[in-house]
């Protein structure tokens, strides 16, 4: 036994070759974190030039290849390898399993990352520049109008692609092959089950982009014409590719978030999770939807009017799961024993907003109402409320909840709380008036706008640096926390804190659950 | 800045103005308007109302929601002493909160329905207009029985001194156009709309019309406008580099002043018609080429021919060298750059005219010239 029990590796090599999920988690984490510095400086540019009327900072081409790599950074550079550190540190320690089912093939999906991300930052070099038709790069502008480098950005797309694969691949071995005995599926925590359902959708779409890239790489360079009416394809073709795949991704996105916040808002509550059986059934229900409505975001494209309704009505149908989930938090919350530590201001935070943002939704499935939303600045305000303020807020809360279990230090409180204020304010400045600006007419995706924009469009960029501003604080924070944070040893960090993570030793040891714990039928699921 | 004036006039004076601007009947955007516009056609109105309706149930829910959870967040919190219970289920409360959402969605979905029926009910046209996308323009091509289509293209009006922050901006900036497209008052019109390149989007908020333009094929969608104005809107689909340089206006007049536009627009194209057969000399194609150079060259090839975007004019190897291959260039455009085919956009008056002007104008003295029936003769082949 004595040979197991070893430590990591010493140097460079423990990080290249580490086949541990905890450090495999790490450094997710921080490559996503830097995803995020990098998506969010261009975020900042774009709020910079959208700061007032008139080109000042960049030209109209810049501007279209700083929206298309924000997008594109953010949603597959910072928002999803986030969630897949998360898993990599938490689904082996919530089910008792000594490690992910595939150490090696994990090692791997996180590697081939760093250098795919960097040759997708490599186009902003190169002749042309960099991808500029959108972060949903709709042919024929990505494919016969595109810049050479859209060849680089192909390529990106299908190794990121390969990482998600053999990342959701290893999750769904893992779960069903490593529970500790007694762990049955409906005692999994909240967060195993989302990501578990998250891993199903992601092997069931990926390949699916993979097919549309491949598509656009053979109309690039091998004369076929997929995308061009005039070879006899279709343009709108692209657009049902995309969607399918981009449905289910935007879930992909969200349910992870969803996972988190099941397991953070009973803790400060100090009250189990209200109605789990259902939280899993909408779970299902989420995922098995989001196959079905993709072309909600393309009612504007002229299809039958029978196709309209039927995708307006799937869609709409999304608002009944997804009530059932907020109806749940706030139950939870209902007659509990509340307290508001910095994780818990963020679940709130992400309950308030993530809630807006399914309002806007339900308004956006009208499809009638959605002719004059589609391509505003209210779009561009939707997603952010359920990216951002779901995704992002969920995942700044999972951190702050979960870093001193690994870490065996506690962030500083009164920081963290500075952090959420600044963040939800900033958040708010940044995007609520574009609601007001896209319902007046402001289309999404341009560098320059009408004069009578111009107050709403400030009021957003200053609230946007705001936000960037917070992260920053909120990178010291972690930093401070692991360098120099308050020593803690007890297990249960927190005082609610229910599940399997919490039973094992504080900082979390590099090797947990070598042997199966035995799991407490009392104690299901948190 | 003549802007900001307006705008705190504006304020100032609100109720006032917009019985003024009813008066001028110059629709758009309002300054900081943070609500859909109810439009001027019956379907905007719907829409409209169905936005506001959906809308308020969100609302009512929101604060019922919100309402519960931060109740519990005062009463409920550790700090007050308050002890958590430990319930946590009820298949009663699930089903309620599942089949009540449901049945909110089914009586949401009945205006839904019949609004988009209403939307798309193309039939009993009065009149249809050709809408095609641009890599930056539209172009609007009325569609006549007879054959005679009146055609012309629409381009951005604001110049690129304002954009660029030189001048100070006017009212209308980066919402006005050369031409706009003119309709009349009461009637159906039918938009076939398209894309000659990438893929564009017409929306005019008022008008609760937005359709994407696509290449190879054509859209429907139709507008009955109830009120005399000036409607304002933009491209919506990302479609390059100019994408929110691609305003749209619609001029909407009475039935009268429409048949004489129209009339107006025939007898334009009857007398390009005319020039077309006839020969001009290097005077009078120098004049019809400088406005037509700064109308349609100026923003890429500069002022004085300097460049810009585009190559140089003045000293060009093309402009300077063999007089087809010019002509071609202008005509068919240089794939794969910033320049466009002209030749479906500039009729041959035109083209003849432009080309003649750059290679005499400078400091190119070429001399030489093209007549609009080299034109013609060359996109014959």
């Amino acid at each position: 036994m004595g040979d197991h029990h070893h430590g990591p590796a010493k140097g460079l090599s423990r990080w290249l070759f580490t086949t541990n999920h905890k450090d495999i988690g790490t450094m997710y984490l921080w490559f996503s974190f830097s995803m995020f510095m990098l998506g969010g400086t261009f975020a900042m540019i774009i709020r910079a030039e959208l700061f007032q009327p008139g080109l000042q900072l960049v030209e109209p081409a810049f501007f279209n290849q700083m929206t298309t790599l924000h997008g594109l950074i953010m949603v597959f550079g910072a928002i999803m390898p986030s969630f897949v550190g998360l898993a990599n540190w938490l689904i082996p320690m919530m089910i008792g399993a000594p490690d992910m089912a595939l150490p090696r093939m994990n090692n791997w999906s996180f590697w081939i990352l760093p250098p795919t991300f960097l040759l997708l930052a490599s186009t902003l070099f190169m002749e042309g520049g960099a991808p500029a038709a959108g972060w949903t790069f709709y042919a024929p502008l990505s494919t016969t109008y595109a810049a050479p480098s859209v060849t680089f950005f192909i390529f990106s797309v299908h190794v990121l692609g390969l990482s998600s694969i053999m990342g959701s691949i290893n999750i769904i071995a893992t779960v069903m092959n490593m529970r500790a005995p007694g762990m049955t599926y409906m005692k999994m925590p909240l967060f195993v089950w989302t990501w578990l359902i998250t891993a199903f959708l992601l092997v069931a779409v990926m390949p699916v982009l993979a097919g549309a890239v491949t598509m656009m790489l053979m109309d690039v360079h091998f004369g076929t014409s997929f995308f061009s009416a005039a070879g006899g394809g279709d343009p709108v073709l692209f657009q049902h590719v995309f969607w399918f795949f981009g449905h289910p991704e935007v879930y992909i996105i969200i349910l992870p978030a969803f996972g988190v916040v099941s397991q953070i808002i009973p803790a400060f509550s100090r009250k189990p999770l209200f109605g789990y059986d259902s939280m899993v059934y909408a779970t299902a229900s989420i995922a098995f939807l989001s196959f079905i409505v993709w072309a909600h975001h393309m009612y504007t494209v002229g299809m039958p009017v029978a196709g309209e309704l039927f995708f307006m009505y799937a869609t709409m149908l999304i608002a009944v799961p997804t009530g059932v989930k907020v109806f749940n938090w706030v139950t939870t919350m209902w007659r509990g024993s509340l307290s508001f530590e910095t994780p818990m201001l963020f679940c709130i935070g992400f309950l308030v907003l993530f809630t807006i943002g399914g309002f806007t939704g339900l308004m956006l499935a009208i499809a009638p109402s959605d002719f004059q939303y589609h391509d505003t600045y209210f779009v561009v305000a939707h997603f952010h409320y359920v990216m951002v303020a779901g995704a992002v807020f969920s995942m700044s809360a999972a951190i702050y909840f979960w870093l001193p279990k690994w870490c065996g230090r506690m962030y500083n409180e009164t920081m963290g709380k500075t952090h959420f204020w600044i963040s939800f304010i900033g958040f708010n400045l940044a995007f609520f008036p574009q609601h007001f600006v896209g319902l007046a007419g402001m289309p999404r995706r341009i560098p320059d706008y009408a004069l009578q924009f111009t107050d709403f469009n400030m009021m957003s960029s200053i609230g946007a640096f705001i936000y960037g501003l917070s992260q920053v604080l909120f990178l010291y924070n972690v930093i401070a926390t692991i360098v120099a944070g308050k020593p803690v040893s007890d297990p249960k960090v927190w005082d609610g804190a229910e599940g399997l993570e919490w039973t094992i030793p504080t900082p979390a040891p590099y090797h947990t659950f070598e042997t199966p714990p035995k799991i407490d039928p009392a104690h299901a699921h948190s | 800045m003549c802007f900001e004036a307006k705008r705190l006039l504006k304020l100032a004076l609100g109720p006032v103005l917009m019985l003024v601007s009813a008066v001028v009947l110059a629709y758009g955007p309002e300054v900081n308007q943070v609500n859909m516009a109810p439009g001027v056609t019956a379907v905007g109105e719907r829409i409209y109302d169905l936005h506001m309706w959906i809308l308020g149930v969100c609302t009512v829910i929101g604060v019922g929601v919100f309402g519960v959870m931060f109740y519990s967040i005062i009463n409920h919190r550790k700090s007050k002493g308050a002890v958590a219970s430990h319930f946590h289920e009820s298949t009663k409360v699930e089903i309620a909160w599942t089949v009540i959402p449901f049945l909110i969605l089914l009586v949401m979905a009945v205006p839904s329905t019949s609004t988009l029926l209403e939307v798309y009910n193309n039939d009993d046209a009065e009149m249809d207009i050709l809408v095609t996308g641009f890599q930056w323009k539209w172009k609007y091509e009325y569609i006549d029985e007879s054959g005679e289509n009146v055609s012309f293209f629409s381009n951005l009006r604001t110049p690129q001194s304002e954009i660029h922050n030189a001048d100070p901006k006017g009212e209308y900036y980066l919402l006005e156009v050369d031409e706009p497209m003119v309709i009349p008052v009461n009637t159906k019109v039918r938009f076939l709309i398209t894309g000659n390149d990438v893929i564009h989007s017409w929306w005019v908020p008022d008008l609760a019309v937005k359709r994407d333009a696509i290449p190879g094929f054509i859209n429907e969608a139709w507008t009955k406008v109830d009120t005399v104005g000036v409607y304002r809107g933009q491209c919506a689909e990302l479609c390059g580099k100019d994408h929110g340089f691609m305003p749209i206006v619609v001029n909407v007049v009475s039935k009268e002043d429409y048949s004489q536009w129209l009339s107006g627009k025939q007898a334009e194209a009857a007398a390009i018609k005319e020039l077309m057969a006839q020969t001009f000399t290097l005077d009078q194609q120098v004049e019809r080429g400088k406005a037509v150079y700064e109308r349609s060259c100026l923003a890429c090839h500069g002022a004085n021919g300097e460049g810009g975007v585009g190559k140089a004019i003045a000293g060009s190897a093309i402009v300077t060298g063999d007089i087809n291959k010019h002509l071609d260039v202008g005509i068919n455009g240089v794939p794969g750059t910033a320049m466009q085919a002209f030749g479906g956009q500039l009729n041959d008056v035109d083209m003849a005219a432009v080309i003649t002007y750059q290679r005499n104008a400078f400091g190119n003295n070429m001399g030489d010239m093209v007549q609009p029936i080299d034109v013609y003769n060359h996109k014959k082949g």
